[in-house]
């Protein structure tokens, strides 16, 4: 069981990031965000930074609260505590019409797609502009189709989403995350359930639309080889907290005993299992 | 046993609250109506087509069945003339509004419930918030303005059905004669009746969206939960009806319409 890692006492050390003054940050900045299920505390004062035009991927244990954190991010579910800075503007307190106008700048990719599933594949891309732009019927449908294409899904367009597997909704839930050509993405696992090749298509997508439209995206995933692909920076959810945060170089040559583990993908170590 | 009693007590007091804000929200964003007309229709549309053989059936019966006790009850003490007068007035100011708001209400309620509860638990509804687009606006707005417009319409229709089988249940199988009957619905009849039984359902149209919306989007966990929120939504507006029945009742018998 001893392993040459483990050391005797597993504590986190602290996360070797600083935080200035969270409101001056002009990505995104997460300060002693808590949220808690009745007893259950998933989130417990996580801090965390996002540099504007930076891919952060966040890694940890499943249930541990990576989905919770985006969600909390956008305020789709409200922090019991702590507050959340988009470009130095407060997101915790703002009111609605504000939110509404801040999450036009966002993309989210839902974990389950959360696709509409009383309209097309098709309506469900071009919602956004409908709603939000005065684009006609033939922009809109070109745009939506565009954006499909980019992610593989050409000739589905006209298809409900009971009709696609779930590879097949996932990279529709993507497409219609980016069709407003968000600042923002937030991805949650886009390449789970994927096959290895369209995987790393999608991964190419996200590398793509950070280089070229300069997206700033926090990308939960579990696929290690993809997270290398596209990180920036990589940081590490465990018990509610970011217990590290560090560059793709930084976590391959860690000897951080928690972090060693997942990466490696060890069952036995300080991160229990079961 | 007194502080579970206190906590439900808190927790409905706040649920009747948040319903209380929902309700101001959907009616704020009826300015909005021109724009969604298209869902609008489409929301009328469900609240129609399907309902009909349900509305008729109920209708009929309602009809054949009131003629029929009427009848017990009038034998040797009223005049059969009176008759049409009884059917109509019933149907007019109670059966109708009532009946159809129990009726296709509950259908439409739980309709209601059980799209935007499983659209609430499969991450739909985040999914429209994160994309700027306001729930209450897209989905309760229509939702509301169909219910609250075709509810009525259905207990016209159930009104003019419902005379019809007391009619036929009259004259074929109670000996009464068409004239007779004829004679007896023109007697006493006034539009405020009319009128008042359909205000009654324009606001059990509310009542019946309001409960459907407000506990789909309410809708905590997976299946099941949606299946709590439809029955909730569903005894919650049965409920709400038979009160608020009796509460306009009052404000429109005794007080608005009295004495004309
Ligand atoms: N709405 C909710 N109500 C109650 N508990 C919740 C809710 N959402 C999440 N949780 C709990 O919060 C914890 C974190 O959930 P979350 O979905 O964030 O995990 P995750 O890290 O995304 O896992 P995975 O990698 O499997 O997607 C889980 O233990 C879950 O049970
Ligand atoms: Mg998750």
């Amino acid at each position: 069981m001893e392993t040459s890692n483990s050391t005797a006492v597993p504590m986190p050390p602290p996360p070797n990031m600083r935080l200035g003054d969270p409101s001056t940050h002009d990505g995104v900045a997460m300060q002693g965000v808590s949220k808690r299920f009745g007893d259950m505390v998933v989130l417990d004062e996580c801090d965390l930074l996002v540099n504007k035009g930076e891919t952060l991927v966040i890694i940890g244990r499943s249930g541990e609260g990576k989905s919770v954190l985006l969600k909390n991010l956008v305020r789709l579910q409200e922090p019991d505590a702590g507050g959340i800075w988009v470009e130095g503007r407060e997101v915790t307190g703002m009111e609605p019409p504000d939110l509404r106008e801040l999450r036009k700048d966002f993309g989210f990719l839902f974990q389950g797609a959360a696709l509409f599933d009383s309209m097309t594949i098709c309506e469900n891309v071009g919602l956004m502009l409908k709603e939000h732009t005065d684009w006609d019927r033939e922009r809109i449908r070109a745009r939506a189709c565009e954006c499909l294409a980019l992610v593989g899904l050409d000739d589905a367009d006209d298809k409900l989403p009971s009709e696609l597997s779930g590879g097949m909704k996932k990279r529709a839930g993507l497409a219609r995350a980016i069709v407003m050509q968000p600042q923002y993405i937030l991805y949650d696992e886009p390449t789970t359930g994927l096959d290895p090749i369209t995987g790393d298509a999608i991964n190419d997508l996200i590398l793509k639309l950070q280089r070229e439209l300069g997206v700033t995206s926090i990308v939960v995933t579990h696929d290690m080889a993809g997270a290398f692909k596209i990180a920036n920076r990589i940081a590490m959810l465990n018990r509610g907290k970011i217990v590290f945060t560090g560059t793709v170089e930084e976590i391959q040559e860690t000897s951080h005993p928690l972090v060693r583990q997942f990466i490696e993908g060890r069952a036995d170590g300080p991160l229990g299992v079961f | 046993m007194l502080e579970s009693i206190g906590r439900s007590v808190l927790s409905s007091l706040r649920g009747s609250g948040r319903g209380t804000l929902l309700l101001c929200a959907t009616l704020g964003d009826l300015r909005y109506a021109w724009r969604m007309r298209a869902e609008i229709l489409n929301q009328m549309q469900v609240v129609a087509v399907g309902s009909l053989p349900l509305v008729i059936v109920t209708s009929i019966f309602v009809g054949a069945v009131t003629a029929v006790q009427a009848v017990y009850q009038m034998q040797a003490y009223v005049p059969m003339k009176f008759l049409g007068t009884v059917i109509s007035k019933s149907v007019f100011i109670e059966l109708g509004p009532v009946l159809m708001a129990l009726v296709v209400g509950s259908r439409l309620c739980a309709n209601y419930a059980a799209e935007l509860g499983t659209m609430k638990v499969t991450e739909q509804i985040d999914a429209m918030n994160i994309m700027a687009i306001d729930p209450v606006r897209y989905l309760a707005m229509p939702r509301f303005l169909a219910a609250i417009l075709m509810i009525p319409v259905i207990t016209i229709f159930c009104d003019t059905i419902a005379i019809v089988g007391g009619y036929v249940a009259s004259v074929v199988t109670l000996d009464v004669t068409s004239g007779t009957f004829i004679e007896g619905l023109r007697m006493f009849y006034k539009d405020s009746d009319l009128l008042g039984g359909l205000i009654k359902s324009f606001i059990f149209g509310g009542i019946i969206a309001m409960s459907g919306i407000y506990f789909g989007f309410n809708t905590e966990g997976g299946a099941e939960g949606v299946g709590q929120s439809v029955m909730r939504a569903v005894v919650g507006s049965c409920l709400s009806i038979l009160v608020a029945d009796y509460l306009l009742a009052i404000v429109l018998f005794q007080i608005v319409f009295k004495g004309s």
